[in-house]
């Protein structure tokens, strides 16, 4: 039984994970992420994918919102930048993924870094409303797109989705295939955003979130790193939106509006704001809601007839109630109530 | 000419509608520091069950009228009681979201109590035109912006002689000070939501009112009620009159004298939003306390 910290060493003391039982549980989580797909068939692996790819998302709307304080409704339209950019390159220029899914996501940070702007002088609210005007505008754009020559919607060449030559499609069916490229984007964002706060750039994000004008003092520099947290959040936006429109292969702007923003923003509420776990829980509940309210009523239909036609609103309604509920009474999110069950185990039968 | 008259007459009687909402989304910004995001849901509850009082029921018009603003206010208050009271003084990105929850909420009781499909609803206003300036204009906007006048008249000289009105003003400016001299701050918060969903409301019936028919499209009044009040200033309720009727007026020229296909009207109030918070955050009369980083 651990019954406290006790490093004896820096590394130890520097380390991510430092006890067994943490390198246990990552373990057995990679290894349930590795089986998984040989097991669960095409229903499952559509969520699992779209949980990774929200989970993407999530993690960089937590870098701006939860690490450095920068309220943002503006992630769908972030999140529809990358998609657009992806699919594009795709259909204009006949790229692979392999190439369109980076260059989409480094684009979306430039983007991103562009509608950071008013941050330089915005904060708190104003800022908020200020990405909310980003997020009108580029929907804007998407929908009266003549000027990009983009109609209703998107359609992706299936010959795009390959990897350096080899179609995706040698790997199995779409869905099965894409699990190892969402996964495995998804596990690198893991490692590159916990370790960048253990960084001195991720440092100095949380030190802008605390009290910006402290970090300005022992030299912080304000209007770089505000723009970099702008751009980093954005990046992984446009990752999530380049894998969705590659993954779909059709993107429509109403994938992207401002519900979409206030999607991800319950998201990182839900899950725990400042903590990447927590953003990966929070976008598997809200995916997984959804998927679980549908399931239920297919269940009682036989019961309740009318039942379909009212799941939309029941799903929309469970949304909102969730994120009331979670602000009430949990506002640390699923992270805390996880982190309360381990301690209850951790310390039991002795806690105190 | 007349195509000036007509854009203007309609860009002030939708600015009036705008600064109604915008009035209501100020009075809880002023008195408990709350931005509230579901203002649109507000006008949607509003349209309906004055739809659901006259349309549905059939009561004489000003009846289901009143009875439908009298029941909005009701769940405006209880709104405030049972979501934003355990909020106070949370970070305000909590504050935010409880709302931005709630109006998803409200929107799917809305869906499921009365369906998407939009509904001809009932029209109070006259539907005549008449001929101004040269040109022929329906008198329902003329209308609306008379009705809006009122309803501001009578909040004003609501917050100048009662005293709920004096308290507000009194909590608005120093809470501390109100909270010493003996004011219920809850009370006012209470007050606050009522007004809001009173003016909201009103707002809701009046767009209901000229569009012929009720739908989730006035929710999107909610969203537009942002360039109006950081256009005013986030904690005046001049600005926000003066700013609903500014952007009631360029939204529709922008939208009758652009090219039509670019849909700048939609548009044009968030390009506004985006460069007044640049040039000059706190809006036309907004208090100075912005912080700057």
């Amino acid at each position: 039984m651990q019954s406290g910290t006790f490093h004896t060493s820096y590394a130890s003391d520097m380390a991510l994970r430092p006890y067994w039982i943490q390198r246990l549980r990552i373990a057995l989580v990679l290894i349930a992420v590795l089986l998984f797909p040989w097991f669960a068939d095409r229903y499952w692996l559509n969520l699992a994918n779209m949980i990774a790819i929200a989970s993407i998302g999530a993690i960089g709307l937590n870098i701006l919102v939860g690490y450095t304080g920068q309220i943002s409704i503006g992630h769908g339209g972030f999140l529809a930048v990358g998609a657009y950019t992806a699919g594009l390159m795709a259909v204009r220029l006949d790229m692979p993924m392999w190439i369109t899914i980076p260059v989409a996501s480094c684009f979306t940070a430039l983007v991103g870094a562009f509608f950071g702007l008013p941050s330089l002088r915005l904060k708190g609210l104003y800022l908020a409303i200020a990405t909310l005007a980003a997020q009108e505008i580029i929907i804007w754009l998407l929908t009266h797109g003549k000027l990009l020559g983009i109609g209703e919607s998107l359609s992706l060449p299936r010959a795009a989705n390959n990897l350096f030559g080899i179609p995706l499609a040698n790997l199995g069916n779409n869905d099965f295939a894409f699990y190892w490229i969402t996964v495995g984007c998804l596990i690198l964002t893991v490692i590159f955003v916990s370790n960048l706060f253990r960084s001195r750039t991720g440092r100095a994000f949380v030190a802008i979130r605390d009290q910006d004008i402290a970090a300005q003092v022992i030299g912080v520099d304000l209007f770089r790193y505000k723009l970099l947290a702008f751009a980093t959040s954005s990046f992984f936006a446009g990752l999530a939106g380049a894998l969705t429109a590659h993954y779909r292969g059709i993107i429509s702007w109403e994938r992207f509006t401002i519900d979409t923003s206030i999607l991800y923003l319950a998201m990182i509420i839900i899950g725990g704001l400042g903590s990447v776990s927590g953003s990966i829980y929070g976008a598997a509940f809200m995916t997984l809601l959804p998927a679980l309210l549908s399931n239920l009523a297919r269940a009682v239909s036989g019961l309740v007839p009318d039942i379909n036609s009212y799941l939309p609103y029941i799903q929309q309604g469970a949304f909102g109630l969730a994120i009331i509920l979670f602000l009430i009474f949990e506002p640390e999110g699923i992270v805390k109530m996880w982190r309360n069950v381990k301690d209850y185990f951790r310390l039991w039968p002795f806690s105190y | 000419m007349e195509k000036i008259v007509q854009l203007t007459l309609s860009g002030i009687a939708n600015g009036a509608i705008f600064a109604l909402v915008a009035l209501g989304f100020v009075l809880i910004y002023k008195s408990s520091d709350v931005i509230n995001f579901a203002q649109g849901e507000l006008l949607l509850i509003g349209a309906y069950l004055t739809y659901t009082t006259v349309e549905m029921i059939g009561l004489w018009w000003p009846i289901g009228v009143i009875v439908a603003v009298a029941l909005a206010a009701i769940i405006g208050v209880l709104i405030e009681q049972l979501v934003l009271r355990p909020l106070i003084g949370e970070p305000i990105i909590s504050v935010i979201m409880v709302t931005i929850g709630l109006s998803s909420l409200l929107r799917a009781i809305i869906g499921g109590i009365w369906g998407v499909t939009p509904r001809t609803a009932p029209q109070f206003l006259p539907r005549d035109t008449i001929t101004l300036f040269g040109a022929s204009v329906s008198v329902d906007r003329l209308w609306a912006f008379a009705l809006a006048l009122t309803l501001f008249a009578l909040l004003s000289l609501f917050f100048r002689y009662s005293r709920e009105g004096i308290a507000m003003r009194a909590v608005a400016d120093d809470q501390q000070a109100a909270l010493s001299m003996g004011i219920s701050i809850k009370k006012v918060w209470a007050i606050a939501w009522a007004i809001a969903a009173v003016t909201a409301s009103v707002g809701g019936i009046l767009l209901m009112s000229i569009f012929g028919g009720v739908s989730g499209q006035i929710a999107r009044v909610g969203l537009l009620v942002f360039p109006v009040v950081i256009l005013g200033g986030l904690d005046s309720i001049p600005g926000a009159i003066v700013g609903g009727l500014i952007i009631g007026l360029l939204q529709s020229f922008a939208g009758g004298y652009l090219p039509p296909e670019l849909g700048m009207g939609e548009v044009v109030p968030f390009i506004i939003l985006l460069l007044i918070l640049l040039i000059r955050p706190y809006g036309l009369y907004g208090q100075r306390i912005i912080e700057r980083v």
